[in-house]
């Protein structure tokens, strides 16, 4: 039954309009960023390498595919969490607000399976997001601007990585993404769980992510001992992949912190739509 | 009645929102193939009841035993032999009729196939508009998408929760028939709660009326309205000389009241061709004889007392 439930699930989510909202505005965005950077991209790179200029010489094909692509991932993961709440934070709420969670819940399957093919189903469309992001970066990235080796600005400098020696780096980063984002729509699910409208949930979202992201940047001692354990602060985790050498340390504290989130926030939301009045 | 099996055995049902009390000791039976009315103004605990019984409300205390089995034990089994539609019926907006019956159907617990599920839309007099999104449905036609999908998994009892709410007179007339269909060509037991209280006499054979969450009568709906005084309803062209017809004849209480041209007379059955025969012979038209003892009424006493 979880399973038949998870394939309906998936079909309320195909069918749904605003599902591909998320896939339309990244389209638009990713492209209006593949047509900038071919029309403006050396003068982009000049800026950057010009900083340079005294110390390196930089040759060859510098604003390549890989480039593009890490730009896109930057910039990007910012919006993405946006729309994945889109979605997922509506997949309880959105019931109750149309009332189909009574004919939900009267049929004989348990309220914990319900939850749980709704939180696969969001998991999915979460993994079907980073998987289009991944292939418009990567491959449309590619095929415009061809490959070549990566140059990243990080804290400590710049780090250069041959062409050889990133499509796993991507692999990792763009998975690390998507657990960052499967957070997210974790957080939303669970929300979800506890209003009658779609809006509601979405908005707490994101309020929690702008509020988190704030005390995260914000230099005060007080907020210093909580700052390694919000969510907010490994959603970037990502560009751990493009140090080097990676610090496995820092990426599998970052994987237990979100995974502990995921877990803890689907505790809460089993915990309160098993002892739901549905009153809709 | 009693021969049959019970099917649904509430006892002393209680339900409270933080102070309030919305359900207060409501205890009933609804037996295998009962058409049982659930009667009470709004906010009476009607709602409540039902929605404690199909377990999307949690019950404060008492007991809910269906098909035997305890609702606390065996919700999955106990709602695999239940189809109902809680207030209105409420579909996916974006989806044709067709998929969300599918929808439904995989998750009812029975294998349902794609041709069981268009002879269903065909018996609910959906034919032809099943590729259809449910957002361009009317009400009615929600609601007999809403019984389709109660039927979708063949169950054994029917729980409709305010069935014909914001249905025009001949939607009411449809669903109704659709009721009387289930009973008669499809042996359901059905739970029907309405604020329409002639569609629970004419189609229910027990019923409970609640009041303010507490029971205020629970019985076979004939004998309940047959235990009350019938009161009949004489319209008659010439009312002082009827009058004193009636008092002449010793067929006049003091119980009787007259409002306008209209007699009203607390009497037995077999009184009525009399009293009808005596006016006539006596030079007093009868414009109408009308029973007043209706369900509405007996409710309106109940209620108010």
């Amino acid at each position: 039954m979880f399973w038949k439930s998870t394939y309906n699930e998936l079909i309320k989510i195909s069918f749904k309009p605003r599902s591909y909202l998320g896939v339309g505005g990244i389209s638009i965005i990713i492209l209006l960023i593949l047509m900038a950077m071919k029309l403006d991209g050396s003068l982009y790179i000049e800026i950057i390498t010009g900083q340079f200029d005294d110390s390196l010489s930089f040759e060859g094909n510098i604003l390549n595919g890989n480039l593009i692509a890490f730009l896109i991932i930057q910039m990007l993961i910012i919006h993405v969490p946006l729309l994945v709440a889109f979605v997922t934070g509506d997949l309880v709420s959105g019931e109750s607000a149309m009332g189909t969670i009574r004919l939900l819940l009267t049929k004989p399957i348990s309220r914990s399976s319900v939850l749980m093919s709704k939180f696969l189903a969001s998991v999915m469309y979460t993994f079907f997001l980073v998987l289009w992001i991944a292939f418009l970066a990567l491959v449309v990235s590619y095929f415009i601007f061809g490959s070549g080796d990566l140059i990243v600005l990080n804290f400590d400098g710049l780090a250069i990585f041959q062409d050889g020696d990133i499509t796993w780096r991507f692999i990792l980063g763009f998975s690390l993404a998507f657990l960052s984002l499967v957070t997210v729509a974790t957080l939303s699910l669970t929300f979800s769980c506890f209003s009658e409208n779609s809006i509601g949930p979405i908005v707490a979202t994101m309020g929690i992510i702008i509020l988190f992201t704030i005390i995260g940047s914000l230099d005060v001692p007080v907020f210093d001992s909580i700052k390694p354990y919000l969510f907010t602060t490994h959603m970037a985790a990502w560009r751990y992949f493009f140090d080097d050498p990676v610090s496995k340390d820092e990426v599998i504290n970052s994987i237990i912190i979100l995974i502990s989130h995921i877990v803890f926030l689907l505790g809460i939301a089993l915990y309160k739509f098993n002892k739901k009045d549905i009153l809709s | 009645m009693e021969e049959h099996q019970k099917i649904v055995e509430v006892k002393k049902l209680v339900k409270y929102y933080g102070k309030f009390c919305a359900v207060e000791n409501v205890s009933f039976d609804v037996y295998e193939g009962d058409i049982f009315g659930f009667l009470g103004p709004n906010g009476a605990g009607k709602s409540t009841t039902i929605r404690t019984i199909l377990s999307l409300i949690n019950p404060s205390s008492g007991s809910i035993h269906l098909f035997g089995k305890s609702l606390d034990k065996n919700r999955n089994f106990i709602l695999s032999k239940i189809g109902s539609i809680v207030e209105k019926p409420d579909f996916y907006k974006y989806l044709s009729a067709e998929k969300n019956l599918e929808i439904f159907a995989r998750i009812s617990g029975a294998n349902v196939s794609k041709k069981q599920v268009h002879e269903i839309i065909e018996f609910v007099g959906l034919k032809g508009r099943e590729r259809d999104k449910v957002t361009g449905f009317s009400h009615g036609m929600k609601q007999r998408l809403g019984i389709a999908q109660t039927l979708l998994h063949d169950p054994e009892l029917i729980i409709l929760d305010e069935p014909t709410t914001g249905l025009d007179p001949q939607g009411i007339i449809d669903i109704r028939n659709l009721i009387l269909q289930l009973k008669t060509e499809r042996n359901k037991t059905v739970i029907l709660s309405s604020h329409i209280l002639s569609e629970i006499e004419l189609i229910a054979n027990r019923m409970i009326i609640i009041n303010k969450g507490k029971t205020v009568v629970e019985g076979n709906v004939s004998e309940l309205l047959n235990s009350q005084e019938l009161i009949v309803s004489f319209t008659v062209d010439k009312v002082p000389e009827a009058k004193k017809l009636l008092e002449a004849n010793n067929l006049w209480t003091d119980s009787n009241t007259i409002e306008g041209f209209n007699l009203l007379l607390h009497t037995s059955e077999k009184s009525v061709p009399i009293i009808n025969k005596l006016l006539c012979l006596h030079d007093v038209n009868v414009v109408s004889i009308e029973k007043k003892r209706k369900l509405e009424d007996y409710f309106l006493k109940l209620i108010t007392n």
